[in-house]
């Protein structure tokens, strides 16, 4: 017999149940709710949405010309100061 | 990322740092951000080393005065490092700034190197530290923290500003600009310490542990920025619930794409 939970505590949770951080016990309760409960389960999915796209390394790309410019600035460096 | 992992001994590396020191003035030992990046001869000994024999070789080309194999060195980790940059800071010019800086930093650095890291977290981690530096400067400069402004209930919890189901973005839609301007501008609408934990944990993939670490917060500070940075970037991202954007008052901006 798995004890209910609450909404705003599912809310509390969500992010350390993605993280695998909370007790089998607390992870059976929320497993329970999210069957029952549509907006938790947005909750979830949204958020596991947002930890796998800002993970992503197609999320930020170079800008163009970052290489030339770089180099250009460690060659001036290395111009001005002559060593490493 | 191109830096791959590999074992090989230390000791050429160090050798060829003792023969630059020979061949010109001692290298500059600024200080950086990680103590453990500082060159301890004691320490060294019996270093498991973590970078790859040809990252090796280039490193002792570098140090031997052939500069340009910086270059080569380099190339495969620039989209790691201006990644790390760019995810803490808002803007792409400041990021580009903060991710050369720290490049520099690290070609100064060079021979402060351990060899117990691969090459590319070394200077991820440079990365990180001097975006992290530039962020908190900003930060002071504020009157204000950016927005902070998430609904909250009585107990100071956030409570998720609406519940649309959202479907899963394949991970192609990222090739669409619109897709990663939406997910810059959601980030640059944390606050700079919900930002950070953020950057640290979800986009660097340090474990909450790491993280705190890093920051020098408790673990416990870690999971209550996660949590709130996490469903503030839902929010700013998911579709409202009739599927069009909503638009909030001050906070978040419209940033849904797809």
């Amino acid at each position: 017999m798995v004890i209910e939970i609450s909404c705003e505590e599912v809310w509390r949770e969500v992010s350390n149940y993605l993280d695998d951080e909370i007790t089998p016990e607390l992870r059976a309760r929320m497993r329970e709710h999210f069957k029952g409960c549509k907006h938790c389960t947005a909750v979830l999915d949204g958020t596991r949405n947002v930890v796998r796209l800002v993970g992503d390394a197609k999320a930020f790309v170079l800008p163009a010309g970052f290489s030339d410019r770089l180099y250009q600035k460690l060659e001036r460096k290395l111009s001005k100061d002559g060593r490493l | 990322m191109g830096c791959g992992a590999g074992l090989q001994g230390f000791g050429a590396v160090e050798a060829a740092r003792r023969g630059s020191e020979m061949m010109s003035a001692a290298p500059r030992r600024t200080a950086l951000p990680e103590p453990g990046l500082r060159v301890d001869g004691e320490t060294l000994a019996g270093t498991k080393s973590q970078v790859e024999p040809l990252e090796l070789e280039l490193i002792e080309r570098v140090l031997r005065g052939r500069h340009e194999a910086f270059r080569e060195l380099v190339r495969p980790c620039e989209h790691a490092v201006f990644m790390a940059t760019q995810a803490i800071l808002k803007n792409e010019a400041d990021a580009e700034d903060a991710a050369q800086d720290a490049i520099l930093k690290a070609f100064t650095n060079l021979a402060t190197f351990r060899g117990d890291s691969k090459f590319s977290t070394w200077l991820v981690r440079i990365a990180t530290n001097e975006a992290l530096m530039k962020l908190r400067k900003e930060r002071r400069h504020k009157l204000h923290d950016s927005l902070d402004d998430g609904r909250e209930d009585d107990n100071g919890n956030y409570v998720p500003r609406d519940f649309a189901d959202w479907r899963e973005i394949p991970s192609e839609a990222l090739q669409t600009k619109e897709l990663r301007q939406a997910l810059s501008w959601a980030l640059a609408s944390l606050t700079p310490k919900h930002r950070e934990v953020l950057v640290l944990r979800d986009v660097q993939h340090f474990t909450i542990e790491e993280t705190a670490t890093r920051l020098g917060i408790g673990k416990s500070a870690v999971k209550i920025r996660l949590l709130r940075a996490r469903l503030q970037m839902r929010d700013a991202l998911a579709p409202g619930m009739d599927g069009s954007w909503s638009t909030g008052r001050r906070e978040h901006k419209q940033v849904r794409p797809w």
